[in-house]
């Protein structure tokens, strides 16, 4: 297990040197940086500056060589539109989203394997009608409507909950539920397929002629089993929500989060700051898939870890 | 009759005119069309009969696994006496599955958990029905697994199916099944899926097993070389019905039934200097509308208008058992040495 990390953390810095590459080919090669972030109106001698004070008019190994040491020390530069640190800003909105996240996919994961397993154990009966009629509901409403209809009623309607922002607990509910309900749909749906073909191995038959007792058959056995395809739905919705997913639930509840800054970034034409953006998801990515590979160790001994 | 003799003499288990049905999309297929069986303790009982006759349904009845589409549809199994499928009765089959009664799988690629190590497979049923805790179940487990002959148990029990072979993990179905010392062990087609090699070592082991434990056995098989080596009584199926039983060795020297005939002269023989192998021609009639009369009729040299009716089973002379119209008459031409084939 010790060398497997060792060997994957090696594995994730390449993956992060290669993404650091497209970032910097990206901001500095794909158009010019000048036009892209002054005005139009700006004259080309203000432009020459600009290139000048950014470096930009140097050699394009000598600017790598520059950009990768202030990589190391989490220097991305200063943000044009706020005019500080882009790490900075990074700094204070990856909390918000990952809270979010976290919430959000949490509720689905903890809901999901429950619902679908109760539904697995009659197909075709009450509970799973109910299941798999609510897990369509879920996967067919747009988000950003469905967020539109929690202000409306919980908010807006019953005045039981804040509409937007940071705040106290409370204003955690609505985006994380909204965050939550297609993801939860799409694992309660995977966990009730899983559970049904579990549940018709020849290792549970085998456990049901030893006489082991319902509970024990489900949750030892075809539960453990289910759970191999369910990690990696649940990894896929966790690195998703993280590359830019929440960015809709951010932007109708004005949550400040990453997703949210990534979009004004981009309305802003701040490179320096999408930079650091794209290249803190990068890392996290690189992580969550690190501790997803060694979860499935934990759960399927069959799983070679190379 | 000394009392010990008495005990012998009841039967463990009785299964008594079973029928089940499976609802399919084509209709219902009558998988067993009333199964009558006994086995009393420390016998050994053969079931044998062609894919499709209903020898595995009868153990899956038994173990309380027929599933839907499938269902008892009458008759009745009982333990002792008691029937397992009434209403009291199924609480107590809960715990007589897997402690008095245990099953042995077919395909043990698939028959355990890859998820789990063997040791907690086999500890799982010790603590169920025995109530170990986890350290006294590994004691037993290293036992077990030294008595089904898998060397180093101590390191064995941490493993995992994947890291055995066929031969290792149907050591290992057998451990589990014997775990609570039962006193019937029903093994479907235990040899099926290993390699020719491995079938005798395996054989051999649940002999020596059914001796120093005094089991009794339900050997489903379709080799009746097997049979012959192995069991005290056959039973012959076909198409869901049981259509000849006796004592081993009577069935295989004098076989009444025509299809037990052609079943034995079908039997390749190591000496036989014939190219083509003899099969009985025609195939197993649909269960979907099974036939009134006698099921082999239509595959039957011997048959006739009277076949349309079903003949009972009944005793052909003192040894064996046996549903057709005209018992021990020889069905085929050619008389082969039925003794000398199976043996």
């Amino acid at each position: 297990m010790g060398a497997f990390l060792l060997r994957r953390i090696f594995q994730g810095m390449l993956v992060v040197l290669g993404v650091t590459l497209v970032v910097f080919v990206a901001t500095r090669m794909v158009g010019d940086p000048a036009k892209v972030m002054l005005p139009l109106s700006a004259t080309d001698a203000q432009r020459a500056a600009f290139n000048h004070q950014m470096g930009l008019d140097r050699p394009l190994g000598a600017q790598f060589i520059t950009f990768v040491g202030d990589l190391s020390t989490l220097d991305f530069g200063d943000s044009l539109w706020q005019r500080r640190p882009a790490i900075q800003i990074v700094f204070e909105r990856l909390p918000n989203t990952l809270a979010l996240i976290g919430l959000g996919l949490g509720l689905a994961v903890t809901l999901s394997l429950p619902l679908g397993a109760l539904a697995a154990l009659r197909p075709g009966g009450v509970a799973d009608r109910v299941v798999v009629f609510g897990g369509l509901f879920g996967l067919s409403l747009p988000q950003f409507w469905l967020g539109l209809l929690m202000i409306m009623f919980f908010a807006v309607t019953l005045k039981i909950l804040p509409t937007s922002g940071v705040g106290g607990p409370s204003h955690y509910i609505l985006p994380a539920v909204t965050l939550a309900i297609p993801s939860l749909a799409r694992l309660m749906m995977l966990v009730r397929s899983s559970v049904i073909d579990e549940l018709n191995q020849q290792y549970v038959r085998t456990a049901r002629a030893k006489g082991m007792r319902f509970h024990t058959i489900l949750f030892g056995h075809a539960l453990r089993n289910a759970l191999v395809p369910f990690l990696t739905l649940a990894g896929w919705e966790f690195i998703s929500a993280l590359a830019g997913y929440t960015v809709v639930v951010e932007t109708v509840f004005a949550w400040p989060g990453l997703g949210l800054t990534a979009m004004k970034a981009i309305e802003r034409s701040d490179l320096f700051l999408l930079q650091a953006i794209v290249f803190t998801v990068a890392i996290m990515i690189v992580i969550v898939n690190i501790l997803l590979d060694v979860l499935y160790k934990l759960i399927d001994p069959r799983i070679k870890l190379a | 009759m000394t009392e010990m003799d008495m005990m012998s003499e009841a039967a463990l288990l009785e299964i008594d005119r079973l029928c089940v049905e499976f609802d399919t999309r084509g209709g219902v297929v009558h998988g067993l069309r009333g199964v009558d069986l006994s086995v009393r303790r420390g016998e050994t009982l053969a079931i044998v009969g062609e894919s499709g006759s209903g020898k595995s349904v009868t153990a899956q009845a038994v173990m309380g696994l027929i599933d839907v589409p499938g269902r008892i549809a009458s008759g009745d199994i009982r333990w002792k006496g008691q029937s397992m499928l009434s209403r009291e009765g199924l609480a107590m089959a809960q715990d007589i599955r897997g402690k008095d009664v245990a099953l042995i799988f077919q395909d043990p690629m698939t028959s355990l958990n890859p998820l789990m190590t063997i040791g907690a497979q086999i500890g799982e049923v010790l603590r169920r029905h025995l109530g170990l805790s986890k350290i006294q179940a590994r004691t037993r487990t290293e036992e077990l697994l030294g008595a089904v002959g898998i060397s180093a148990p101590r390191r064995r029990v941490d493993q995992y199916p994947h890291e055995l072979s066929g031969g290792m993990r149907q050591r290992v179905m057998i451990a589990m099944a014997i775990a609570c010392e039962p006193q019937l062990l029903i093994a479907d087609e235990p040899t099926t899926a290993l390699d020719v090699t491995i079938q005798a070592q395996v054989l051999e082991l649940l002999a020596g097993l059914q001796e120093t434990l005094r089991l009794s056995v339900i050997l489903i098989t379709h080799d009746l070389g097997v049979v012959a080596g192995l069991c005290h009584r056959v039973a012959v199926m076909y198409a869901g019905k049981i259509i000849e039983t006796g004592l081993a060795d009577d069935v295989f020297e004098r076989p009444s039934h025509p299809y037990t005939q052609g079943l034995i002269r079908s039997t390749p023989r190591l000496d036989d200097q014939m190219e083509r192998l003899i099969a009985i021609e025609g195939s197993p009639p649909s269960l979907l509308a099974p036939p009134t009369g006698c099921a082999f009729s239509p595959r039957c040299p011997l048959s006739e208008p009277k076949c349309a009716e079903q003949p009972p089973l009944v005793a052909v002379h003192a040894g064996a058992s046996a549903a057709c119209w005209h018992p021990a008459t020889p069905a085929w031409r050619e008389a082969p040495a039925l003794a000398e084939a199976v043996s």
